[in-house]
């Protein structure tokens, strides 16, 4: 495959063709804040936390699904981009109810991270608090609408990894929210192996092992990877 | 025609007190009524939510007392899953709550009590406080400070104070007591010791002089209710339930705390938020009852530690049966952290609480739990129903403040009753109002009021008129 040569940041890089913005920044040691990327599953750009500036292009563009291409000149930490990121994590946060100092992931959650590092002190939106019940009908998992952002990593690890197929994505807009099969409580799921790989993809405390209690939900992305990477590449190291 | 007294917060401000006072048509005192704002929606907003969150989500109900809330919940939560927790984690859990009373109990009688009967009735407010303590007793001051600090310590070496995590879980705990943590708590136990006798010596001489005030600071006769173990020992978070009367006579004893509502009920009355618990079987307002460190006295027979144990005994020769003034709610209160001292260097010397077995595992197993323990102010309930999968249907919240809810009332009647005589001036007695404010003290109601500005009680006092007339009203923030 062709080298393409480009700029991130003033400085200039190379890289194969095919490879996303993301992976070619993050090869050269740029940190972009993603929320939807997960190691081992193809990307979706729904989270939009990952937007880079492109010069030429009047839009922004997420670092994840987009693909490099010779002479691009890329801005991943511009003030516009600083300030869009904290727009869309505080958007992240009014959707739904996250109320940390009681969640299960207190202290080791993706969003919550971002929201620290990235300064966000307040919401300045007002939050919409829509009641989602919480399905906690599957013997060794629970599911808190309320909590998720709807990136959809779930989701992917469920179909891609697992090959089950029992989460998908249903509605559209602010009513969108995982459903298991065809809209079932997931304790009635037929296609649920139990294997848990959704529950370790979760940036939040959507998805948590039953009995958690506040910040003890640690998701493990670490299994997810092992398992990639030996079904993948033939390399079972832990 | 009868009148009506009312102490009402000033501006509504959550938290503060605001007492009426009822005149009958001779200008007497008939009755008090002492408000609370408190927990309104709480336990609405916890339906829908897994009952292992609610540990994490009761203790944030209180600034003050967490511990206890954590505590009577994750008990809750045993009971749903219907499991006997590691006897490691029982231990751990009953030091913890060793650790709150004896911070709450330091705070209530150094920090906030103790600058009114050791400084003077007559002190100005601003200077009959925690700071004014430290002005005159500069020694006693800091060692109750330390005190309390001592107890937080307790706290913190097993909870940890980082982000103010639920430790105490449904099914046990979720660490256990390291070396270190042992070594550091035991480091604090001689002086603790000490600032403890000290207070009890100086308050047992103080009390030679506040004769008037074991009088009227609510002396009347109710039944005391508190958690014994099986021979009738000092109980705080295990044991059952026993009530006595005024006469020391045990009304009923080994009641199973998860069928509280068999025997007690619950009234709301008037204006009041709270719900004022009475023993059913006597009806109301004669089962009436009282809760706490005075109530926990009266109920036990030994305190199952010796130092404490003496001091039970003295206790006890201040009452014919039972002792009645609540103004000796201190003295309980000094007592329970001298038997909470004692208790934790016990458990110290227990090897099981390095144990690793320390959480059962369980699902649910029991659509409705409750969960009782002793909070430092008196027996607290959180009585849960939820679903097959764990989310709350209901909740319902039983706390201390609100059982001595009509003993606080009684208790503010006797005291206006003696400062008031039979009123007809215009103005509201001043020294009325701080004793109306100590007697309320007394029980050490869980209000942000009653720690607000470090010894000052947010107060709103009004006479009423029976035809409900305002006839007089003091405030103070
Ligand atoms: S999911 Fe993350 S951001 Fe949301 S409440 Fe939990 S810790 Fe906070
Ligand atoms: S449940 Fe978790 S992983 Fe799935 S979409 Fe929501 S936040 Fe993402
Ligand atoms: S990580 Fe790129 S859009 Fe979410």
């Amino acid at each position: 495959m062709a080298a393409k040569t480009l700029t991130i940041d003033g400085t200039q890089v190379s890289a194969e063709e095919g490879a996303t913005v993301l992976q070619v920044a993050r090869d050269h040691g740029i940190e972009i804040p993603t929320l939807c990327h997960l190691e081992g599953v193809y990307d979706v750009g729904a989270c939009r936390l990952c937007l880079v500036e492109v010069a030429g292009i009047a839009k922004l563009l997420p670092a994840c699904t987009t693909k490099i291409s010779e002479g691009m000149e890329l801005k991943t930490n511009s003030e516009r981009l600083q300030k869009y990121r904290r727009m869309t994590l505080e958007l992240l946060f009014a959707e739904r109810s996250h109320v940390c100092a009681v969640c299960v992931s207190n202290g080791h959650c993706e969003l919550q991270t971002l929201a620290y590092s990235h300064g966000m002190e307040h919401v300045r939106y007002d939050y919409c608090f829509p009641k989602w019940k919480v399905d906690v009908t599957h013997r060794l998992f629970g599911m808190d609408h309320n909590r998720c952002i709807l990136c959809a990593r779930c989701v992917r690890v469920c179909w891609h990894i697992e090959g089950a197929g029992t989460k998908n994505v249903s509605g559209r807009g602010a009513s969108a929210n995982i459903i298991n099969d065809l809209n079932q409580p997931w304790g009635q799921s037929d296609s649920c192996t139990e294997c848990g790989k959704c529950v370790m993809s979760c940036p939040t405390g959507a998805l948590f092992h039953k009995g958690s209690t506040v910040a003890e939900m640690v998701h493990d992305r670490d299994k997810l990877e092992f398992i990639v990477n030996a079904r993948e590449k033939k390399q079972w190291i832990v | 025609m009868s009148k009506r007294i009312v102490i009402d917060p000033v501006t509504r401000i959550e938290g503060h007190a605001k007492i009426s006072i009822f005149l009958d048509d001779d200008g007497n005192v008939s009755d008090a009524e002492f408000h609370v704002v408190e927990f309104r929606g709480f336990e609405k907003f916890c339906e829908g939510r897994p009952y292992t969150e609610m540990p994490g989500i009761t203790q944030r109900i209180c600034g003050i007392c967490p511990v206890s809330h954590t505590l009577a919940s994750a008990k809750a939560g045993d009971a749903l899953m219907a499991v006997n927790i590691p006897p490691a984690a029982d231990k751990l859990r009953r030091l913890l709550n060793l650790g709150q009373f004896i911070q709450s109990h330091a705070l209530s009688f150094f920090h906030l009590s103790a600058p009114d009967f050791l400084l003077g009735w007559e002190t100005p407010q601003s200077r009959r406080n925690v700071f004014g303590l430290i002005a005159s007793n500069a020694d006693l001051a800091r060692a109750g400070i330390r005190l309390r600090q001592f107890g937080q310590e307790i706290i913190e070496t097993l909870s940890g104070r980082k982000i103010h995590p639920a430790w105490a879980v449904p099914g046990g705990v979720r660490t256990a007591l390291s070396e270190e943590g042992r070594k550091k708590i035991r480091g604090w136990l001689v002086e603790a010791y000490l600032t403890t006798q000290t207070a009890l010596d100086l308050f047992k001489k103080t009390l030679q002089n506040h004769q008037r005030e074991m009088q009227i600071f609510g002396n009347f006769p109710s039944l005391f209710m508190g958690l014994v173990g099986p021979d009738g020992t000092w109980e705080h978070h295990g044991g059952k339930l026993r009530f006595t009367d005024s006469t020391g006579s045990i009304i009923a004893d080994q009641l199973n705390p998860q069928k509280y509502f068999e025997f007690i009920s619950e009234s709301v009355q008037g204006a009041s938020y709270l719900k004022s618990p009475y023993y059913q079987p006597l009806g109301f307002p004669a089962g009436m009852y009282r809760v706490g460190p005075l109530a926990r006295l009266n109920v036990s027979e030994q305190m199952g530690v010796p130092k404490a144990d003496a001091e039970l005994k003295h206790f006890k020769r201040m009452g014919h049966g039972a002792v009645t003034s609540s103004f000796l709610y201190h003295y309980a209160r000094l007592i329970e952290i001298l038997a909470c001292l004692e208790w934790v260097e016990r458990y110290l010397e227990d090897p099981g609480l390095s144990s690793r077995d320390l959480r059962a595992d369980a699902g649910i197993n029991q659509l409705r739990g409750v969960g009782a323990s002793e909070a430092p102010r008196g027996t607290l309930f959180h009585d849960y129903t939820v679903d097959r999968g764990g989310l709350l249907q209901k909740v319902n919240l039983i706390v201390a403040t609100g059982q001595n809810n009509l003993a606080m009332n009684r208790t503010v009647a006797q005291i206006a009753r003696h400062y008031l005589g039979a009123w007809n001036d215009d103005e509201i007695p001043e020294p009325m109002l701080n004793r109306i404010e100590h007697g309320i003290r007394c029980y050490d109601p869980c209000l942000s009021c009653s720690t607000h500005a470090v010894g000052q009680m947010p107060l709103h006092v009004r006479l009423i008129a029976p035809d409900g007339k305002v006839m007089a009203e003091a405030a103070r923030g």
